[in-house]
């Protein structure tokens, strides 16, 4: 049992080591702050990836709740409520909020979806911009506290990175119990084909409904906890180039998968890091990597690996002589979400 | 009343743009279902051309207008086949990412060559004509007017001639037209190449009023795809009223209810119908 756990989970177990070892490797407090806010944006991309990756619906207004949690902890926070009360709260304001705006959008489908979602991100961020009496407007939120417990604050880098590693592992159970459950079963139907699972007995709407709310909290939640370690937000944090950014971590991670989203948010930024020198010319490259992930590679860095994995395995078996006929991971449907 | 009159100048002014660009994008979106979401950014690019033809080179303003809808047909030709050709088959979805892509390639490219900040193309047109207590430069009168005979001549080329027709052939039945004899591949290239000419012709009529920067396609690509949803997928008389419609909301909305939130308006309205039909206006359903 325990062997087969660790044959089939090593690569977690991995990931999990090399996390928690993370703070006593890493000296330079640049870079840890980066680390800090990957595990952050890990979070987002998570999210992100349970609406598109395993629900397949592309939602754009992403960083729109990443904003609206961020602000409701900025501001309840700063009125007195202690963070552990805010940020749950916050998150579930985020969570209303995309049920509320999930009612009209998630009836459309495909690039309809994704504009009607994309418009409603530049509205928050526009009302965000002038709601000056709320939000401050364009200066935004400053001095927003830290979490505490106790008389401890969370103010020291590595106490913030570990409490952004607790959040991260309780939204990467929470996604794993989802996606391996009937609901998570559900949400790859109306992705893989919405008619068929409609035809089926699934109620569809109600299914893309659960799964938006539940990615908009998480996508809130994040938010929330980013409002309280940055200590200022401005209407830039629920900009529409946070969701490009995580949509292109979930692509080149590999959409669909748990370990792909983190990898990719990691994996990304640390890239463009040691392209510092490049300066603009960065981004281009960004966008040239962007085109060449989806065309060739359309499943990401984990569906690459995936696909690795199996053909070594069909090859191990078909040398072994078992030459039952394999259903190769390639045969899955060409598309990344 | 004058101020009434005004917004409604105005809001014609900003519509024409509006519907030029819509009617580019809503051929390739509606048409060949490609969701071109660099549509604006490419737009963005054609007024750039224009800039520079001008102020490098001392061009005038129409053969600079010229060079930059022959320029841009180009570029539309190339980024179809980089950019999309290669996922023709593959869910919308997976193209609307690799637009994602092209934009931030185009927005920063031009962040590189020419810098961040704004520009203004000198105008060609100054003066001002007073008529019924309405104050209008010549500009933007010549805007409107260039928008119409563009619609106007769009329309004969997709009704009247072998090209148009082709190109509505293959929107009505892909394999169909190919059977016909009809390039699809061709035809692909050419319905960029007009989609993104035009955008750059109306770029470069609208960038003597306002300014142009490396940001400006971003929220017009974005409003562009507003429209042709509004008006209903592939339906060209509808991104038309679409535009006018855009730009009367924008003007209105922002003179007498708030300029702050004037583009709230223009992505509100959009919500908001398709709330109440989701496939758009004149849509018919999607598969």
């Amino acid at each position: 049992m325990a062997v087969k756990f660790l044959r089939e989970k090593w690569f977690y177990l991995v990931l999990l080591l090399a996390a928690v070892t993370l703070p006593l490797v890493v000296t330079d407090r640049y870079i840890f702050q980066l680390a800090i806010m990957s595990l952050i944006f890990s979070i987002a991309t998570l999210s992100l990836n349970l609406i598109l990756g395993y629900t397949g619906q592309a939602s754009l207004a992403h960083a729109g709740f990443f904003g609206i949690g961020a602000y409701g902890v900025g501001l309840m926070t700063k009125a007195g409520l202690s963070f552990w009360l805010a940020l749950p709260l916050a998150s579930f304001i985020s969570a209303l909020v995309g049920f509320l705006i999930g009612l009209p959008t998630l009836r459309t489908r495909g690039s309809y979806f994704a504009i009607a979602t994309l418009c409603f991100g530049v509205i928050i961020s526009i009302v965000i911009g002038n709601w000056v009496e709320l939000t401050g407007g364009h200066t935004g939120l400053l001095g927003i506290p830290r979490p505490k417990i106790g008389s401890f604050e969370f103010s020291s880098q590595i106490s913030q990175y570990y409490l952004v590693l607790a959040f991260l592992l309780l939204t990467l159970f929470v996604m794993h119990r989802l996606v391996h459950s009937l609901q998570g079963l559900s949400f790859m139907s109306v992705r893989n084909n919405e008619p068929l699972a409609e035809a089926v007995g699934i109620n569809t709407f109600a299914t893309k409904i659960i799964s938006f709310m539940v990615a908009n909290f998480f996508a809130g939640m994040a938010g929330g906890i980013y409002a309280s370690l940055i200590g200022s937000i401005s209407p830039s944090t629920a900009s529409f180039n946070h969701t490009f950014n995580w949509l292109v971590y979930l692509l080149l991670g590999g959409a669909a998968t748990l370990a792909g989203p983190i990898l990719g948010a990691f994996a990304f930024p640390l890239l463009m890091e040691y392209l510092q020198f490049l300066e603009d010319y960065r981004l281009i490259i960004f966008g040239v990597l962007l085109i060449i992930v989806i065309i060739y590679f359309p499943r990401g860095l984990m569906g690459g690996i995936e696909s690795l994995q199996h053909r070594i395995k069909t090859r191990y078996r078909l040398r072994k002589g078992d030459g039952k006929n394999v259903v190769t991971a390639s045969g899955k449907s060409h598309q990344a979400v | 009343m004058d101020l009434f009159l005004q917004q409604i100048f105005n809001g014609v002014m900003l519509g024409s743009t509006y519907a030029i660009v819509a009617l580019g994008l809503t051929l390739v979106f509606g048409i060949l279902h490609i969701p071109n979401f660099a549509h604006g950014h490419l737009y963005m690019l054609g007024a750039y051309v224009s800039f520079f033809a001008m102020t490098r080179y001392g061009l005038g303003f129409w053969p600079a207008l010229f060079i930059s809808v022959f320029v841009l047909a180009l570029a539309g030709v190339v980024v179809e086949f980089l950019v999309y050709r290669p996922l023709r088959d593959q869910p919308h979805i997976n193209s609307f990412i690799s637009a994602i892509g092209a934009l931030i390639i185009l927005e920063t490219g031009v962040v590189v060559i020419w810098g961040p900040q704004a520009h203004r193309i000198p105008n060609p047109y100054p003066g001002t004509i007073e008529l019924l207590g309405m104050t209008m430069t010549q500009q933007r009168l010549l805007l409107i007017i260039v928008a119409i005979i563009m619609i106007v001549l769009l329309q004969i080329f997709i009704k009247k001639t072998t090209p148009g027709t082709a190109i509505e052939a293959v929107a009505q039945n892909r394999e169909g037209a190919m059977l016909m004899g009809i390039n699809v591949n061709r035809i692909s290239s050419l319905t960029f190449a007009i989609s993104t000419g035009t955008a750059a012709a109306a770029a470069t009529m609208v960038a003597p009023i306002f300014m142009i920067s490396p940001a400006m396609g971003a929220l017009l690509g974005m409003k562009a795809f507003i429209i042709v949803i509004l008006g209903g997928l592939g339906s060209i008389p509808g991104a038309i009223v679409g535009g006018y419609i855009l730009g009367l909301i924008e003007a209105l909305g922002g003179g007498y209810i708030s300029a702050d939130y004037k583009d709230v308006f223009a992505f509100g309205a959009l919500l908001l119908i398709l709330a109440i039909k989701p496939t758009g206006l004149f849509g018919r359903e999607v598969a």
